[in-house]
């Protein structure tokens, strides 16, 4: 089936600068892997050499984390909404000398 | 030199949540077009910790839903020093996401607080200035 897939600011650039994009399979993992067949410069940014998620990556079906899911194994249904989002964080735990 | 446009009362809100969740520090997303904020989108911080900051994933996804409801984007991230300068640390060069965001920090460290604003691209830090719309 076809998902709708949003893609962060950072990452538009790899999918042509669409915020937007639509990619086929039945699970989290397989849309994925579907996006990145269409769009091979986005493929290392989302899932790691060894097949897992990035760390610094948050990906959404609908209004749920899919770390607390099935993780890439999450299925997908109709309608559904996958949204990646980078990680933020930071702190000041430590000051670099000012330039 | 690149430009962060926003209003007093959006700044006022970055520092009231500042102050809100002081000693811990508070972290939140901006919402606009390019240089302009048009809101600001308060977020818990998953790491409750006085020194660093974890956005709350799901307070991400239901900020960037309302920007663009809103028709605009998430164009930053704002969080706040406790006891430091209003100037990006190593863990916040090492974790900025997006070098097209602004990086807003509000320091608490003195008698009154500061706002400032940078851009970090591929580890360089770039000052930016904060014009009051």
């Amino acid at each position: 089936m076809t998902v709708e897939i949003r893609i962060p600011t950072v990452l538009r650039p790899a999918v042509g600068g669409q915020s937007v994009v639509k990619a086929d399979g039945e699970t989290i993992g397989e849309l994925l892997a579907s996006l990145a067949g269409e769009y091979p410069a986005i493929a290392g940014q989302v899932i790691g050499s060894d097949g897992t998620m990035h760390r610094f990556v948050n990906i959404y079906l609908n209004d749920d984390d899919v770390r607390y899911l099935s993780k890439l194994d999450t299925k997908v249904a109709e309608g559904d909404v996958v949204s990646i989002l980078p990680a933020v964080a930071g702190g000041s735990d430590s000051l670099p000398h000012r330039q | 030199m690149g430009v962060l446009k926003i209003s007093r009362e959006l700044i006022t809100r970055m520092i009231s949540h500042a102050l809100d969740e002081y000693p811990l520090e508070a972290c939140g997303l901006l919402g606009g077009d390019a240089e302009v904020a048009k809101e600001v989108y308060p977020a818990r911080n998953d790491a409750a910790s006085a020194r660093v900051y974890t956005l709350n994933p799901l307070d991400h996804l239901r900020a960037d839903r309302a920007a663009e409801a809103a028709g605009h984007g998430i164009i930053g991230v704002y969080h706040s020093h406790t006891h430091s300068e209003a100037y990006p640390s190593q863990t916040d060069v090492a974790q900025a996401p997006d070098p097209g965001w602004h990086y807003v920090l509000v320091s608490l460290k003195r008698r009154y607080p500061v706002v400032r604003s940078y851009r970090i691209e591929a580890g360089t830090i770039v000052e930016e200035d904060v014009v009051e719309l």
